[in-house]
């Protein structure tokens, strides 16, 4: 068995005798990833089910709502259509997958934001929570996704609505989203106090604690 | 809340192979400075070729768990891993067939602390598993057996056809602590005179616990599986909180 070093010299690799692999290289695919055809489904439990007619997604701060969208009202904001790449860190990764949403930007825009509120809390039906930088949402890098490939968003890929943070890892896309929480400290979400990174950047393979 | 801790690369070495049907294969491994998973946990694999390209997949963990247990953590840095050949798959292929005894492959984890079954809980357990979705249920079946947990535990597993069946002769020596349904999809064995099928609601209420013995249940399989799956449980009455579930495998979507 050889052992290579790697252009850093920093970590060591095993050679996989005889292991070629399928090379289905791409260079928008972040390293340990692979390219995926298909749109695979992860969830922790059960697919929740909505009620369009009472479901509302809220910016919240301090305990309280600072502003409330009905489903009627969120999707007759002006929306965007993206084309992103989305990266697993289960390791797949899809490319060009086809959104429609609504820019947080859009969504922040809204609201008056305290400065010291500098990170955000996603809750969901079902009750998954994820955590990510106010930055991270803002720009013109993250929408609350309700289209999916041209159709209302399926249910086991976060139907209704979904909130779709691309650059990073698909866990803090979180499904189901109902609410942010802006908060001015930095607490973690649920896979985020299981072992994941706590910010998921698929370029640097931040996938679990310690990376 | 569990400190913070690196999973850092390790080095496992195939110490046995051994097919549990024609198309799965079990590893068992050493790895040096494993730390220990609970039951349910997986591992990611990383595979490098000669010239440098690699690439990583994630396999449960067929071994028992050897952490959260009554008696305190069981030191051992054998793992066995339970491998579904992918057709075209880039590294089941390989791990199935080309690695020998005495290969190395690099791995990290334990991974997953969710899909988890702690081995001081009393609570009544049903597992359903499709297909490979046995094997991290397995996991938690030989973590039962090795602490002698009395748990009362159920599972139902859906398999294609008698060939298909992970496990069988293990799983006849956890009976009748342990009530196994199976289902079959698409042949039963010889003399078999059920219904030939997918699970349903009938075949859910029949063989799982009710819901109001409050059974922690564990969902493993394809996607639509666990979709069908979870969502007949609630429909049933099971409480979606007590329902963790683990999916595999492109929709098609």
């Amino acid at each position: 068995m050889m052992v290579l070093s790697d252009a850093l010299g920093a970590c060591m690799a095993i050679i996989s005798r005889g292991f070629r692999g399928k090379r289905e290289t791409d260079p928008r695919i972040p390293p340990g990833q692979y390219l995926e055809h298909g749109f695979p489904v992860l969830s922790a439990g059960p697919t929740p089910r909505a009620d369009l007619s009472t479901w509302t997604f809220s910016i919240t701060a301090d305990g309280g709502a600072l502003k409330t969208w009905t489903w009627s009202e969120l999707t007759h904001l002006p929306h965007d259509d993206v084309v992103k790449d989305i990266h697993c860190v289960t390791k797949w990764s899809k490319l060009d997958s086809v959104w429609r949403g609504i820019s947080l930007d859009t969504l922040l825009s809204d609201v008056e934001i305290d400065p010291d509120h500098a990170f955000a809390m996603a809750h969901c039906d079902g009750g998954y929570t994820t955590n990510v930088p106010l930055a991270d949402l803002r720009g013109g890098k993250a929408w609350i996704a309700y289209q999916y490939d041209g159709a209302p968003l399926a249910p086991e890929h976060g139907g209704p609505a979904r909130l779709l943070i691309p650059h990073l890892y698909f866990w803090k896309s979180a499904k189901w989203v109902r609410s942010l929480e802006l908060m001015t400290e930095n607490t973690r979400g649920f896979w985020e106090r299981l072992g994941y990174h706590d910010y998921g950047d698929p370029w640097k393979e931040q996938r679990y604690w310690g990376d | 809340m569990t400190e913070p801790y690196a999973l850092s690369w390790l080095v496992g070495t195939l110490v046995d192979r051994r097919f549990e049907t024609p198309s799965a294969a079990t590893l068992e491994l050493d790895v040096p400075g494993w730390r220990g998973a609970m039951a349910g946990q997986h591992v990611d694999v990383r595979l490098t070729a000669e010239d440098g390209y690699s690439t990583q997949r994630s396999y449960s963990l067929a071994s028992a768990g050897t952490m959260g247990l009554p008696g305190g953590p069981v030191t051992s840095e054998r793992i066995s891993l339970t491998v579904q050949v992918v057709d075209d798959g880039e590294v089941s292929p390989y791990l199935t067939q080309d690695l020998q005894v005495g290969d190395q492959i690099e791995l990290r984890g334990p991974v997953g602390n969710w899909f988890v079954w702690h081995a001081t809980d009393p609570h009544p357990v049903q597992l359903i598993g499709g297909g490979s979705g046995l094997v991290p249920l397995m996991s938690m079946l030989r973590t039962r057996r090795d602490v002698a947990s009395v748990s009362p535990f159920r599972l139902l597993v859906s398999v294609r056809t008698p060939g298909d069946a992970l496990y069988a002769d293990e799983l006849a020596t956890l009976e009748p602590g342990v009530a196994v349904t199976r289902v079959w999809t698409r042949t039963g064995p010889p003399g078999f005179l059920g219904p030939i099928g997918r699970v349903n609601a009938d075949i859910l209420r029949d063989a799982c616990f009710p819901p109001d013995l409050n059974a922690h249940v564990f969902v493993c399989g394809p996607t639509p599986f666990v979709e069908l799956v979870a969502d007949t449980l609630v429909d049933l009455g099971h409480d979606p909180d007590r329902i963790r579930t683990e999916r595999f495998g492109p929709t098609g979507a």
